[in-house]
């Protein structure tokens, strides 16, 4: 009987997680975005070192500037700099993103959809049922609600506390803001991933390691930590990837509506509703189309990557 | 069969119900003491007394919705505090039209661009047309409404006059050109990444095959087997692409002044106006949940071959 020649083939090689990784990297367009996102998200980071100026330098003498060297992207009507104020807009994106991300999807989505998949009956029943309310909203709706209804009970609770909390500078700092829309956020967002990863559940308990796993005594954490949760990774970076974009774009909403971050916090969605109508538009264009080229460029990326990413997990889709 | 539709009956008013619950004590009781909100700045405790029996905040939360709920099935949503004495029913009859017709055009934009968009790049998949098609839906979909709403109106209704800057007089108004496309794009790339997908899916299908051994001509397949079959998980999304179509009128209404209910949802939150809020909430949920159940419902019947499970896992 002849010897049978197997192909050589990285997939056979590594597991599915390293080769979908493997095939991203090759995957130019998604690397580009990849780099491109990191380059947004690190200068928002690390806003304070890279911008010139403070966002809220008013230079009233050198209002609604048009692009030039000192000003790359110009000055808007109380003489900020426009560039240093988009910076310090994507640091918002950046909190927003990562806290509603982590507490949502990851922290709440994760943990419930393992449970829910895990232990079946009624638990599934109760965290199905209550997902599937928070999802009969239509979704801005439900953030809506949430912000503008969360934001004065804390607000209020904050200002009985007074003695004991320093309510104003932590209002400067816009840390209420991020926090009460992170929380609307992950309240709308974690049912998504629930539901994906119960499925995933649902098919990996009856596996065999799962089975060798009760068998030699784990403990139910460990089962569903240790063994389930590494299988779902998958799809659950591709989940992340491609919601990304809504996050952001849900949080420049909210702001441009006026319940989101409030001013002087920078956000884009506040630079946008400032600068948003015509008369800006035909007067000092660049106030407007900087920003909103930003929020742009910012989804585009988003979608990019999601494809790419979505392409790399799921090569047969292609 | 006969179980799950039992089932998706009796869901949808019960889970209607939770949703004015939520919606209901969020709203009322979110912002804080609803007595000082009517109230503003006279506090007296008299007055205090005399609002809350008047509007029933002094009995228990169950009661006050209650009332409420029997208010919301016969149209009453209460008084705007904003417009004293004005109902916000009738705030809203009026407005409900206006986003209803700007809804449908946009819908239609997006079947209209993205139908064709998804057939022509899954007949070339693969190739640079197919991903450049894709890409091209996917910039409509990322370039922000606060953009394009204002250059739309800057060139075609300031620079060229042929649009109105705002308004909307009805389905055939020239008003109707500028937003609906607007809030049509984006949704665009949706439409054509499903329809791509779903033809990619019935085209290595075996009875495609078989029509093709058979000798029947390409443009008798593409429109009788493929497009047909392809176009059944379109359907299922347009109840999420009324979701969609919510979000988007809000900014669109706004940027171009047409008096819809994203409009009066926008100056709603401005102000404030819980009892517009949570009637347009409940109104938005109602609509949305009854699609979604209408287009469930429908589902086997446009596609046959579809049995949904009726005992375990519905």
């Amino acid at each position: 009987m002849p010897k049978q020649v197997i192909p050589f083939d990285s997939d056979m090689r590594s597991g599915f997680l390293s080769s979908s990784l493997k095939r991203l990297a090759s995957h130019k367009a998604g690397m580009a975005c990849i780099i491109l996102i990191c380059l947004l998200y690190g200068s928002g980071i690390f806003a304070p070192v890279v911008t010139p100026y403070e966002y809220n330098d008013q230079n009233l003498m050198n209002a609604k500037q048009t692009p030039s060297f000192s000003h790359p992207f110009g000055t808007d009507r109380l003489g900020r700099d426009i560039l240093t104020r988009i910076i310090y807009g994507l640091r918002t994106t950046v909190i927003i993103t990562v806290t509603s991300l982590i507490g949502g999807s990851l922290l709440l989505g994760i943990t419930f959809g393992l449970v829910a998949g895990y232990y079946g009956k009624w638990i599934d029943g109760v965290i199905m049922r209550v997902g599937e309310i928070t999802s009969s909203f239509p979704d801005i709706f439900l953030v809506l609600l949430i912000v503008s209804t969360l934001k004065p009970r804390l607000m209020s609770f904050l200002w009985e506390n007074e003695k004991w909390i320093d309510v104003e500078s932590l209002v400067r700092t816009g840390v209420i803001d991020y926090m009460v829309i992170s929380v609307a956020l992950a309240i709308f967002s974690w049912f998504g991933m629930a539901r994906l990863v119960r499925g995933q559940v649902l098919q990996i308990r009856e596996s065999q390691y799962v089975d060798a796993a009760i068998a030699i005594g784990s403990s139910t954490p460990r089962i569903l930590f240790m063994h389930i949760l590494p299988n779902t990774l998958a799809p659950i970076i591709v989940s992340v990837s491609t919601s990304l974009a809504g996050i952001a774009g849900t949080e420049i909403v909210l702001s441009w509506i006026g319940i989101g971050i409030q001013p002087p916090t920078p956000s884009l969605g506040v630079m946008i509703f400032e600068n948003g109508n015509i008369s800006v538009l035909r007067t000092n264009p660049h106030m407007i189309l900087f920003p909103v080229g930003i929020v742009g460029v910012l989804l585009f990326t988003f979608n990019l990557m999601g494809d790419a990413v979505v392409d790399a997990f799921n090569p047969r889709t292609r | 069969m006969k179980a799950y539709v039992l089932r998706r009956l009796l869901w949808t008013p019960i889970l209607v119900l939770i949703v004015t619950f939520i919606t209901f004590t969020l709203g009322r009781f979110g912002p804080g003491d609803p007595v000082e909100v009517i109230m503003g700045q006279y506090n007296d405790p008299e007055t205090a007394a005399r609002i809350a029996s008047e509007y029933h905040f002094d009995k228990p939360l169950l009661v006050q919705y209650g009332i409420y709920l029997s208010g919301v099935v016969n149209g009453d949503f209460g008084e705007s505090y904003k417009y004293k004495n004005r109902d916000v029913m009738d705030l809203i009859k009026n407005r409900i039209p206006v986003s209803a017709k700007l809804g449908a055009a946009a819908l239609m934009i997006s079947l209209m661009l993205g139908i064709p968009i998804g057939l022509y790049a899954a007949y070339r998949q693969g190739t640079y047309k197919d991903s450049l098609a894709i890409s091209l839906t996917l910039l409509g979909q990322s370039v922000p409404i606060f953009l394009t709403a204002p250059v739309l109106l800057l060139v075609f209704a300031l620079k060229i006059p042929i649009f109105p800057t705002h308004g909307l007089e009805g389905f055939f108004d020239l008003g109707i050109v500028l937003p609906a496309l607007v809030m049509g794009v984006p949704g665009t790339a949706i439409i054509a990444r499903l329809t791509r997908a779903a033809t990619l899916e019935v085209l290595s299908q075996d009875f495609v095959r078989t029509a093709h051994a058979k000798g029947l001509p390409p443009r008798y397949i593409a429109t009788l087997h493929v497009f047909r079959n392809a176009m059944i998980p379109i359907v299922t999304t347009l109840g999420f692409a009324l979701a969609g179509l919510i979000s988007g009128s809000f900014i669109v209404e706004a940027f171009f002044g047409i008096p819809g209910i994203g409009l009066l949802a926008v100056e709603s939150f401005f102000s404030r106006d819980y009892p517009v809020i949570m009637a347009l909430v409940i109104i938005g949920t109602t609509a949305f949940a009854l699609t979604n159940l209408l287009i469930d419902l429908l589902y086997p019947i446009i596609d046959p071959r579809i049995r949904i499970q009726g005992r375990n896992n519905a």
